[in-house]
């Protein structure tokens, strides 16, 4: 089944055009990695596809629902009901560059937060939900800590499980090791591919590009705001077809 | 030398006065407070036509003396024919401008509410984006989002300002004296006309501002340690050392 699908995207920044129409359709399951040199607009397109950026022109299926959306006056791409665009935003978790954990509150209380507020799951069952995924990303014993005293890694783990306490269609990672010092890496990494193991569907925006390698079933690599290529990853990194791709990667793989 | 006999004499008075002074504190902070919640949450609006008016009020109530606020509400409300009327009338809501305790803790409310305002609309301002976003994200509304991200963060932040602003208040509160209510400054003053002992009424009056002060300074330190808990240093979490 078609968990996400994505049209002809654009978007520009003034004169700037950071998105030139790319598209993406993701399966259950699927795990489709973007990478691409920095300015690329792979962030934009993922940010796009929830509309934390506006998109000038595309459509976007969640789930087989198609997010309405109108012209403004202004000319610019508006969603055409505010509550439809929540109600999807549950089915696509986000997890962020920089964590962006709710610092007020406790590592529970941040993966109870939208289950119980949004969802309208009662306490108990959001209590359940959250101490399973916080098990299962490994970070159960710091159930009761605030997300300052954690270490980049761990905060990162907490931020995949309040994503996966939402049960979402599909997940979406925005560069979420980017962040973290290198010895950290390794930890959040073990625990998407446990999630891609699981059958998960997730679309990461990466620059590790052994993760994109070993666990992607397909792999975008976005250059000037175009899909210049995409396809398996044995495909793109074995065979890149295009001189930019070769470039990038022989840079990357240092 | 000091005379003790002046204040033991006048130790009822002190303790009404005392007890005055606390209630016109807590009560206009704890209005103060509700209402600036709203009113901060409009002033940081993008929109002219909500944030303008909220501004228009706290700097009124910002730039000029409380004392001059709370003359111009009790000597100078009384001046039009339109709230005589309504006095007449027995209209219970502009009775409370008649009385002098109404009109300090209206005028109180009103001046601690601007500044709570302005305290909690640069709180809410520093809302760091990611945490807007990240709301966002899994589908907030954006009312959800003010009243489980944006304002209980904001409060937070907002806690050390703040109990600056509740001392301030305190202190502020010693100009009820000038509109005939017998607070902890009134109590001094009828002390010292009664005995014409300026030091023993006003030493006495200090040590018991200085007390309410310390109490106040307490509660903030024990809010701050219970709310600010995920900015202070980590404890050690049971069984582990990471």
């Amino acid at each position: 089944m078609t968990q996400l699908t994505v049209e002809d995207l654009h978007k520009r920044y003034g004169d700037h055009e950071v998105l030139k129409g790319v598209s993406l359709s993701a399966e259950a399951g699927d795990v489709i990695s973007i990478i691409g040199s920095s300015g690329s607009g792979k962030s934009t397109f993922l940010r796009c596809i929830n509309f934390l950026e506006q998109p000038d022109a595309g459509r976007i299926h969640v789930a087989g629902e198609e997010i309405r959306l109108v012209r403004g006056g202004d000319g610019h791409l508006k969603v055409a009901d505010a509550k439809q665009l929540q109600r999807l935003r549950t089915r696509l978790a986000m997890v962020f560059q920089h964590f962006n954990l709710w610092a007020h509150m406790t590592v529970i209380e941040n993966v109870m937060e939208a289950p119980v507020h949004v969802l309208g799951l009662s306490k108990t069952e959001a209590r359940e939900r959250a101490e399973a995924y916080l098990d299962k990303v490994g970070i159960a014993q710091f159930r009761d800590a605030y997300p300052a005293h954690m270490s980049g890694g761990q905060q990162q783990r907490v931020a995949i499980a309040r994503a996966l306490a939402m049960e979402p269609a599909v997940l979406l990672f925005d560069e979420p090791t980017s962040a973290l010092d290198p010895e950290l890496v390794g930890e959040v990494l073990k625990v998407m591919r446990a999630l891609a193991d699981e059958g998960r569907t997730m679309v990461v925006v990466t620059h590790e590009m052994g993760f994109a390698r070993e666990v992607s079933s397909q792999v975008m690599f976005l250059h000037q705001g175009l899909a210049e290529e995409v396809g398996a990853p044995a495909e793109v990194f074995d065979h890149p077809r295009s001189e930019r791709l070769r470039q990038f990667l022989s840079g990357s793989l240092k | 030398m000091i005379d003790w006999s002046i204040i033991t004499d006048s130790l009822p008075q002190y303790a009404s006065g005392l007890w005055l002074t606390a209630q016109l504190t807590v009560l206009s902070l704890v209005a103060g407070l509700i209402l600036a919640i709203p009113l901060a949450v409009m002033r940081i609006s993008p929109r002219r036509a909500v944030s303008g008016p909220v501004w228009v009020f706290t700097y009124f109530f910002r730039g000029t003396p409380m004392l001059v606020q709370l003359l111009l509400i009790y000597y100078g409300l009384g001046q039009f024919e339109w709230i005589q009327a309504q006095w007449q009338a027995g209209n219970a809501f502009w009775l409370i401008f008649r009385e002098p305790y109404g009109c300090a803790l209206v005028t109180f409310t009103l001046n601690t509410c601007a500044y709570t305002t302005e305290i909690l609309a640069g709180a809410l301002r520093t809302t760091p984006h990611g945490e807007i976003e990240a709301a966002q994200a899994c589908g907030m509304s954006r009312l959800t989002m003010l009243r489980r991200i944006l304002i209980p963060g904001a409060l937070r932040r907002a806690l050390p300002a703040y109990s600056n602003e509740a001392i301030f208040m305190l202190h502020g509160t010693a100009i009820a004296s000038t509109v005939t209510l017998m607070d902890l400054t009134g109590a001094a003053r009828n002390a010292y006309s009664q005995h014409f002992a300026p030091f023993e009424a006003f030493i006495f009056a200090g040590l018991l501002y200085l007390t309410l002060t310390f109490a106040l300074v307490g509660l903030f330190r024990l809010a701050e340690r219970r709310y600010l808990a995920h900015l202070l240093p980590r404890k050690a979490i049971k069984g582990h050392t990471a």
